[in-house]
């Protein structure tokens, strides 16, 4: 359900070429749970911007569900986002001084589902993030690193995503808080959903079935974990 | 959906950010009201002028004898005695499109009443002249033509001369003055005009024209004749026929050598206007400079806060929202905060003015105009300066923009 194929990112700053990704191909089917590991400069990032619609690759294809992303526009893309990709960002990206509840039914903004129906469905993504019922109504800088990914979490889940793409999501938590969350990852990847996981630390990916290793633009590796 | 969510949004925005948008339209509400006060005080200023000039009557001609000449030394201009009770007379039956003349010889004596006196002008005139120079009665009544026919010693008090002689307020209707040594009753107070400083229309004494020249200046002459027209059109007409008519009586055939002169009240308004004019420029142009600063104030703020959002607008556009809507979502944001603060601007500039002509007992006058300038130069700088760095914002790559600091 994702295929790349010799997808090929140049970025031109002044005179000076620099390949970010150079030739890389790879599928990924539904209700796999994948790490992308490698280190800074590597292109990992660069190729979760691919696929997470947020950037179109310089050359190459990329199909998700089999729409064919890297010919979409803006608003196209923006649409792709909204329905298939949910997104947990590292620095949790919620909405400053605004509730938890809030937070989660941003994505359903501008859409045409009924106030009330976004927020039960908000409501159910939280608990099944694991999200006390108590703090919903809270304010967003009000929570703990661990509560604020949770709802990270819950707002990536709310138009329910063929995937869900976390970029480094324990980079800002401590080993404990980071445990918690990589183990909400497993279950949710247990309940069906497609995981793709970018992190640069190897006892994270652990908890990924596939690791993708990238370096310098390629594919160096890409092995199934053991269990 | 996409409208009640926008209103929703707007809303929920910035209300989470109190102090951000009340600064702002702070800004916005000090930058209006300022300039709305500043015009309403010039503009005050400026009728409340025009409006003195008025009070002294209506479509009025003003007939002064001219300079005296002795061996070709000019005394200035009303120091010869060429005006006399039949040139009154004359201009009241034979000029046409006249609606009221009157002749008053005016002279300034040492007026005593109860043991109090006061310098003042006596203002020796007819029955008529209450109707020409709009002079009101607050108590009693004015000189009569019975009173002017048989020289009757009556005087009718000015209200800042009744002040100083009687005491403020006081009722001096029936008491005796002494003028020259000479009592007068009193017959009338005239009600306030509010003039100050010299030529105070209030510091007056009104007697008639036959009592003050047969027992006060003892002379024919007459100081001033004032004549009013039927309508402003055709002041220039009865100014030139009165100019004719007196030539004519005074047996002068070259009209540079007039023993008169003629000044009519829309010169005066002319004269005037022109001094309040730059005035007005003055204070208008110290708006203007408010206006700009403030203008560049509402610009730093929208500038600063929408840039700070710029993560903000990158997590949106990345969960998937149109550009379309975020930009929406700021204009609208822009245009609450804008006319937000321009409506209470606009209330506060209107209770600055009323505080000002309550306090300063200046006359402020709030126009249509200043609003709509103040309103309109900060709309528009908020609306520009809210909108334009959020679309910016907006055209980023998502991620370009969430990594933005």
């Amino acid at each position: 359900m994702i295929e790349c194929k010799n997808i090929r990112k140049t970025y031109v700053n002044g005179d000076v070429e620099t390949n970010a990704l150079s030739d890389v191909s790879f599928r990924i089917d539904k209700g796999e749970f994948v790490a992308i590991i490698g280190p800074s400069g590597s292109g990992k990032s660069t190729l979760m911007h691919i696929l997470g619609a947020l950037d179109t690759p310089t050359s190459g294809t990329y199909v998700l569900d089999g729409q064919e992303v890297s010919k979409l526009d803006d608003d196209e893309l923006s649409d792709l986002r909204r329905k298939k990709i949910g997104f947990v960002f590292q620095a949790f990206n919620l909405l400053p001084r605004t509730t938890v509840l809030r937070n989660v039914m941003l994505p359903l903004l501008y859409s045409d589902t009924a106030e009330k129906d976004r927020e039960e469905r908000a409501r159910e993504c939280l608990r099944y993030a694991g999200m006390e019922e108590g703090k919903f109504m809270n304010l967003s800088n009000q929570l703990s690193g661990g509560q604020m990914q949770r709802v990270a979490i819950a707002r990536a889940l709310i138009n329910d995503p063929s995937i869900i793409l976390a970029d480094e999501p324990t980079g800002n938590l401590d080993t404990k808080t980071s445990k918690i969350v990589m183990e909400t990852f497993r279950e949710l990847n247990r309940r069906g959903h497609t995981i793709v996981l970018i992190t640069h630390e190897p006892e994270v990916a652990l908890y990924a079935d596939r690791v993708i290793t990238v370096r310098d633009g390629v594919i160096e590796k890409d092995v199934k974990n053991v269990r | 959906m996409v409208a009640t969510d926008l209103l929703k949004e707007t809303v929920l925005s910035l209300s989470s950010n109190k102090v951000r948008s009340s600064l702002t339209v702070l800004g916005i509400v000090i930058g209006i009201a300022s300039v709305i006060t500043m015009v309403a005080i010039g503009q005050g200023a400026q009728s409340s002028i025009s409006a003195r000039i008025r009070s002294i009557g209506s479509n009025l001609i003003i007939i002064t004898p001219g300079a005296q000449r002795t061996g070709g030394i000019s005394a200035g201009q009303g120091s010869s005695q060429s005006l006399k009770l039949d040139d009154a007379t004359a201009i009241g039956g034979e000029v046409q499109g006249i609606s009221g003349v009157a002749p008053e010889d005016t002279h300034r004596y040492q007026v005593t009443a109860k043991g109090n006196n006061t310098n003042t002008q006596v203002i020796g005139t007819v029955p008529t002249y209450t109707d020409i120079r709009n002079v009101n009665i607050d108590t009693g009544t004015f000189i009569t033509e019975y009173q002017q026919q048989t020289s009757a010693k009556v005087a009718v008090l000015g209200s800042a001369a009744r002040d100083d002689l009687f005491g403020a307020g006081a009722d001096a209707v029936g008491q005796m003055i002494r003028i020259k040594n000479i009592d007068f009753q009193v017959i009338g107070v005239t009600l306030s005009k509010g003039g100050t400083g010299f030529n105070n229309a209030d510091d007056a004494i009104y007697v008639p024209i036959t009592t003050e020249q047969h027992y006060l200046s003892g002379d024919t002459y007459v100081t001033t004749i004032s004549a009013s027209a039927q309508s402003a059109d055709i002041i220039p007409a009865v100014q030139q026929d009165i100019s004719t008519l007196l030539l004519r009586r005074h047996g002068i055939s070259d009209p540079t050598e007039a023993d008169f002169s003629l000044v009519n009240q829309a010169d005066i308004i002319a004269t005037a206007s022109s001094v309040t004019g730059t005035f007005t420029i003055l204070l208008a142009s110290i708006a203007g400079i408010s206006l700009l600063v403030g203008g560049i104030g509402i610009m730093n703020m929208m500038l600063t806060t929408v840039t700070e959002r710029t993560r903000e607008i990158g997590l949106r556009k990345a969960v998937g929202i149109r550009k379309l809507h975020i930009n929406m979502q700021f204009l609208m944001e822009a245009v609450v905060l804008t006319f937000l603060g321009g409506a209470l601007g606009i209330v506060l500039g209107w209770v600055a003015s009323l505080l000002v002509s309550h306090f300063a007992s200046l006359t402020t006058q709030v126009s249509m105009s200043s609003i709509l300038l103040a309103f309109g130069v900060s709309a528009g700088v908020g609306i520009l300066f809210g909108f334009y760095p959020a679309r910016r914002a907006a055209n980023l790559s998502p991620m370009e923009a969430l990594r933005y600091e």
